[in-house]
């Protein structure tokens, strides 16, 4: 179940979205995800919706894949719907014993769930078609402005494309001690919250040890390999920007722009 | 001056207690002073904290010498300008190669080295496609390195370092966590990149049957360099080995014990081909 997780992978297949420059698939998702906080609005969520289907569609990750990513936040999503349904005041539609559902909590409610997946959805797009070293390297050139005040921008996309090559190493790990423990008797499944989560001790603290060696092993590999920082670095895969590059641009910032065409036009919620 | 050399090299382990008093000194290495010629293929054997592993981290400038110094293609690790150049000169593939790949390509990963010594984007190119040819990866190099096998991340791993063009490669451990097939990959890819390529190879193992094909072989014991010789020499001394704990091939324990027993075979016999053959003599 734990093997589930795919946020943060990498999809292999070629498609148009994978060849786009990592700067403008990073810059895209930031556009979306800005898109979805204009403001509660159906045909807000439509266009996003459109926008989120076509990207879908031309990377040819399959959806199968994309929504087995889903399933992590699943309790996140339900805790929200949960409490927007009850909590938020308005026309009272519905009442069970003290709570009241109202129209506006519905509402509230499902564009909630919506925004999240949409949220997660986007930003694991991004991954899916990005390998991580691409990912770094446009963190790096798009944020190299940051430089001039001394934010060492190199250092921070190396650790996050480190941190996203061991993700499924360390879910694996976490698997393999899980199994480890259940063979001498541990139970996960039964018992209050409590007694879950201290259930969770005897797997958090060998997985930490062994980050921490494996983290060991992997700076002295990569000093081995002569790496000292950004200085004197070259590209193996330098970013240049090609024609369908700036189309991207294009449908971007003109899905943006209609998107705040329409919060200004519509400014209710239907 | 070999592509090699120690001399008097020792290295001691300081252990510390809570308060920062010195405990106890381990000595990893003990006064070792040896030569590896260019083009070579060396063994370096050893049971488990027999100092191996530390000695091989000297090479590659990771770990500095306590007393006595390490030459690499003639320059000394511990000249700080040099390190950059001493690890591009001698590459280093380490034991679990899970940790010691990088990057989610393996065209990527393969590249990783070339782009921290500055090779121009062209030239790594170049070089990524001639270092995977090398091991027989090239049909992989757009896969993942999780999806590989162990033997296959490891001919990856040393893809890596080939790419950085060294003249050595010292390699600690690299078999200890595969199959019997993984193994025997690897230790092909290596015999091969010595041959064609002339690299002069390190390869530090405690598996018996990987020495036999090196030129030397040098035997480790609580950080002491205690047997040296062709594999044909060291494993005539099938007593010494297992008091060190260390086997020997399976083929070279039976013709021992064949000749101890009175058979008239010669001693530091190899390969089954050869016992067959002396046998067959016999009859």
């Amino acid at each position: 179940m734990i093997r589930d997780i795919t946020i943060g992978q990498y999809y292999q297949t070629k498609s148009v979205i994978h060849d786009l420059d990592p700067r403008v698939k990073l810059m895209g998702t930031l556009v979306f995800i800005i898109s979805l906080f204009l403001g509660k609005n159906v045909w807000l969520y439509l266009g996003a919706t459109a926008f989120l289907a076509m990207v879908i569609g031309l990377s040819r990750v399959p959806l199968k894949f994309i929504i087995k990513g889903l399933r992590a936040v699943v309790v996140l999503i339900l805790f929200s719907t949960v409490f927007n349904l009850f909590l938020t005041e308005g026309e009272v539609v519905l009442t069970i014993w003290k709570l009241q559902i109202t129209k506006e909590g519905i509402y509230t409610a499902a564009f909630m769930v919506v925004r999240l997946m949409y949220l997660i959805v986007g930003s694991s797009l991004m991954t899916f078609t990005t390998t991580p070293n691409h990912l770094t390297d446009g963190l790096e050139k798009g944020l190299g402005f940051l430089k001039i005040i001394k934010v060492p921008v190199h250092e921070i996309a190396m650790m996050m494309s480190i941190a996203l090559r061991f993700i499924p190493i360390l879910i694996e790990e976490t698997d393999k001690i899980m199994k480890a423990q259940m063979a001498r008797g541990a139970d996960f499944d039964n018992g209050g919250l409590i007694k879950k989560a201290k259930a969770m001790v005897p797997i958090l603290v060998p997985l930490i040890i062994s980050a921490f060696r494996r983290a060991n092993e992997l700076a002295m590999a990569m000093e081995a390999r002569c790496y000292h920082g950004s200085e004197g670095r070259t590209k193996m895969k330098p970013l240049k920007y090609k024609k369908n590059d700036y189309i991207a641009y294009i449908v971007m910032f003109a899905y943006l722009a209609g998107m705040i065409a329409i919060k200004v036009l519509r400014p209710g919620m239907i | 001056m070999g592509i090699v050399k120690t001399e008097n090299l020792t290295f001691e382990y300081i252990r510390r207690d809570e308060n920062d008093n010195v405990e106890g000194i381990n000595t990893a290495v003990d006064n070792v002073s040896v030569e590896f010629k260019e083009g070579e293929f060396i063994a370096i054997l050893g049971h488990n904290g027999s100092g191996k592993s530390t000695f091989a981290k000297h090479i590659n400038a990771l770990v500095m010498p306590t007393e006595g110094s390490v030459w690499v293609d003639g320059m000394d690790t511990k000249d700080d300008d040099k390190v950059l150049d001493i690890r591009q000169t001698a590459g280093m593939v380490f034991q679990n190669p899970d940790n010691q790949i990088i990057c989610t390509l393996v065209e990527e990963e393969v590249g990783f080295g070339p782009e921290n010594i500055g090779v121009p984007t062209e030239e790594i190119w170049e070089r990524v496609a001639k270092s995977l040819e090398a091991v027989g990866m090239t049909k992989f190099r757009n896969a993942s390195p999780n999806k590989l096998s162990g033997g296959q991340k490891q001919r990856v791993a040393i893809a890596g370092i080939v790419a950085m063009k060294p003249k050595c490669i010292i390699l600690d451990e690299p078999t200890a966590m595969l199959d019997p097939s993984g193994r025997k990959e690897v230790i092909r890819v290596l015999h091969e990149l010595n041959e064609k390529e002339h690299v002069t190879v390190v390869l530090i193992t405690h598996y018996m049957e990987e020495v036999i094909d090196a030129d030397r072989v040098f035997v480790m014991d609580a950080g002491k360099v205690v047997m040296e010789g062709t594999p044909r020499q060291i494993f005539t001394e099938v007593e010494r080995l297992k008091s060190l704990r260390l086997d020997v091939p399976q083929v070279t324990e039976l013709a021992y014990e064949l000749k101890k027993a009175g058979l008239s075979i010669p001693s530091g016999i190899l390969m089954k081909e050869e016992l067959t053959a002396s046998l067959l003599k016999l009859v």
